[in-house]
């Protein structure tokens, strides 16, 4: 029972939360598309694909952001054997997988038009490549036993052993010389971008990180009531009722 | 602890030595997958000459990681990794212990062969000894990063393919670095910085890759 | 030599309660008998107590002290004897004790002497040079238990150590346990059935299991 206890409080907490989110999301998103749209200029240079970045910047965010939540969440669910932890770690893997490849493609899609080519294999795609491996890695691992607390364990180890690519993505702008250009926000000396242009990509990258939290809220959720079901189903098979 | 070290490793060479051919497999793996190259891009010797690196060190990969599922596997089917792991012994060092001979028996035979293999591939000379070090500093982070991944898929369903799945794309920083130095080397440049970064890679892979590997294997006999 | 205790044990395997509340304490020259039904946590106990696994709830400890604190000292204390008999096909026996033996410290010089006697106890002398895949369940059994007796340790963890073996070879294993027990050694075992060793103190698991509660 005292394993449930902190669940039942994570379930409430949710249940109130979760609609929050999905608010959140939905008036964040449109005020970021119309403003990505209609507010921000297009660039002397690159004409109207440049709006592409308003999707492929905070993707890349969501990408090594969730990655970084799915490290915390699965150290803490290996320390200190924290049961909402490991589930929340698990739902979070195939969003972060879906948001880098979402970078990949909309990097592929802004690639052509600017530097002709839909690839390069430079180092910053290449990382980001093997960060999207490395989640389809831990989705894989995670289900691929038949007792959930092993794949937890097993693909929280594999989550913290792909840690090190995190810093490898982040400065492999700035260690090699690439296409990709170095980060414009994210800067010592304040951000080196346009307000107009600052302000759509912050929108987006808020309404993306709600999304984030609505779909955890959503799958942690629901992977306590399946794992309710387990407890009954295995109850049942005990025969004690 | 040295003498302990030195029975793990003299077993398990013993072992591989006994029953079977599992680094032979793999060095006669190796050969085949390297021979296939000119049939499928054309026999053009100055095209293969060009990616031979590439090939061989592709090949070498793939060689290592067909070995590296029985690392652990046959000593958890039979208990004897139960029994290691209850030897008083720190399990990070039998990790590595463990490591170390599936290098010598299956990494090691790679580096001598691999020469032999540039030459029918028509790499330029200047290359040869760039490879052989490159190999001698990547096929055993290959084995270390490997093991981590041998000791996550333990007694998971489709080990095997999973294996692939998990270790490939960690993989990947040897395999740009060993093709960078041998480039470099056969295009007549110096090939000492990217054998640092090897060996940077290596020294890495001996301090995070035993942790992160006992790690795993705890909590599969758990 | 020392004592064993274990307090408010609690095993949970996969997503199961396999028992709880499981206190005990024994001291030099004591046995524990683990009966049970199937499924009540007998071999989960003695991972357990090995130290394979953490309990999920309640503390082991050797002479007061948690035998998760210092890990290698535990086991270098304890022999655990499993469901696997852990011999390779193509070493001979006399090969895998003296590795065994070898990792636990036992020198070169007494090693012959000392896989001899084990291997005489249990009545497989004639086994010495023989090659593991010409075995029998009951003979790799007999050499999986002379391993523990080659390396001397104070604390004997068996599972259904009887299991495959012949009359005989149950004759020879009792000898052995009352040999150990009579030095001061410890014995946990689990068992179906037979005779228990003198003056152990059983413990059934199913009366402590979440089974048995709801029986």
């Amino acid at each position: 029972m005292q394993y449930f206890a902190n669940p039942t409080r994570f379930m409430k907490l949710t249940q109130r939360l979760g609609p929050l989110f999905a608010a959140a999301t939905v008036l964040l998103f449109g005020l970021g598309v119309y403003f990505a749209l209609f507010f921000s200029p297009a660039d002397y240079q690159q004409g109207e694909s440049v709006r592409i970045m308003y999707v492929h910047v905070p993707a890349a965010w969501m990408a090594l952001f969730c990655y970084i939540s799915m490290v915390i969440a699965a150290a803490v669910g290996l320390i200190w054997k924290h049961p909402v932890a490991d589930l929340a770690a698990k739902a979070t893997a195939p969003v972060g997988a879906a948001f880098t490849f979402l970078a990949l493609v909309t990097g592929s899609l802004w690639g052509k038009p600017m530097w002709g080519t839909w690839w390069v294999w430079d180092a910053r795609l290449t990382s980001v490549l093997v960060l999207f491996f490395l989640y389809l890695g831990y989705i894989a691992l995670n289900s691929a036993f038949d007792d959930p607390t092993r794949g937890a364990r097993a693909s929280a180890i594999l989550a913290l052993v792909g840690a090190v690519n995190l810093p490898i993505i982040k400065f492999s702008v700035d260690w090699w010389n690439t296409l990709h250009q170095p980060s414009s926000v994210v800067r010592l000396d304040g951000p080196a971008i346009h307000p107009s242009m600052l302000w759509p990509l912050l929108l987006m990258a808020g309404a993306f990180t709600c999304y984030y939290m609505w779909v955890l809220c959503l799958r942690v959720r629901s992977e306590i009531i399946a794992h309710k079901v387990r407890a009954l189903r295995l109850r049942q098979a005990h025969g004690w009722e | 602890m040295l003498r302990s070290a030195v029975i793990l490793v003299r077993r398990d060479v013993r072992l591989a030595f006994r029953q079977g051919m599992d680094s032979l497999m793999a060095v006669a793996f190796f050969v085949l997958a390297v021979v296939l190259f000119p049939f499928g891009v054309g026999p053009e010797p100055n095209i293969l000459a060009r990616i031979a690196a590439g090939i061989i060190w592709v090949s070498a990969l793939l060689a290592s990681m067909l070995s590296l599922e029985r690392l652990f596997q046959a000593d958890y089917e039979d208990g004897s990794l139960e029994l290691l792991v209850l030897q008083p012994i720190p399990l990070e060092v039998l990790v590595a212990t463990k490591v170390f001979a599936h290098w010598l028996t299956s990494g090691l035979p790679l580096v001598v062969v691999a020469p032999l293999l540039a030459l029918i591939l028509n790499m330029a000379p200047e290359g040869f000894w760039a490879l052989m070090a490159a190999l001698a500093f990547g096929t055993p982070s290959l084995s270390l990063i490997g093991a981590v991944g041998a000791a996550l898929v333990l007694g998971s369903r489709r080990g095997g393919v999973l294996l692939s799945l998990l270790i490939l794309p960690l993989y990947i920083p040897v395999l740009i670095f060993g093709v960078a130095a041998v480039d470099a080397a056969a295009e007549g440049f110096a090939a000492k910085p990217h054998l640092m970064m090897m060996a940077g890679i290596l020294l890495a892979s001996l301090v995070l890759a035993p942790w992160a590997s006992a790690a795993a294997l705890r909590q599969a006999l758990e | 030599m020392g004592a064993f205790s274990a307090k408010g044990l609690a095993c949970v395997r996969g997503e199961r309660t396999v028992f709880v509340g499981l206190d005990f304490s024994i001291g030099p020259g004591d046995a524990i008998v683990l009966t049970g039904a199937n499924g009540s946590g007998k071999s989960s106990l003695l991972r357990l107590l090995a130290g394979l696994a953490p309990p999920a709830a309640g503390t082991i400890a050797w002479n007061q002290e948690d035998i998760r604190k210092d890990p290698n000292a535990h086991h270098a204390r304890c022999h655990y004897v499993g469901h696997l008999d852990a011999l390779k096909p193509v070493l001979t026996v006399t090969e895998q004790l003296t590795y065994w033996a070898a990792l636990r410290g036992v020198s070169d010089s007494g090693m012959s002497e000392a896989i001899l006697t084990a291997l005489s106890d249990l009545g497989i002398a004639h086994l010495a040079a023989v090659p593991g895949r010409y075995l029998s369940a009951g003979q790799k059994r007999r050499v999986n238990l002379a391993r523990i007796l080659v390396a001397p340790a104070t604390l004997w963890l068996l599972d259904e150590p009887r299991t495959a073996l012949d009359d005989d070879a149950k004759r020879r294993l009792d000898t052995a346990i009352a040999r150990h027990r009579a030095n001061g050694g410890l014995v946990v075992l689990s068992m179906h059935g037979g005779d228990r060793p003198q003056g152990a103190i059983t413990i059934d698991l199913t009366a402590r299991s979440a089974l048995g509660m709801a029986c």
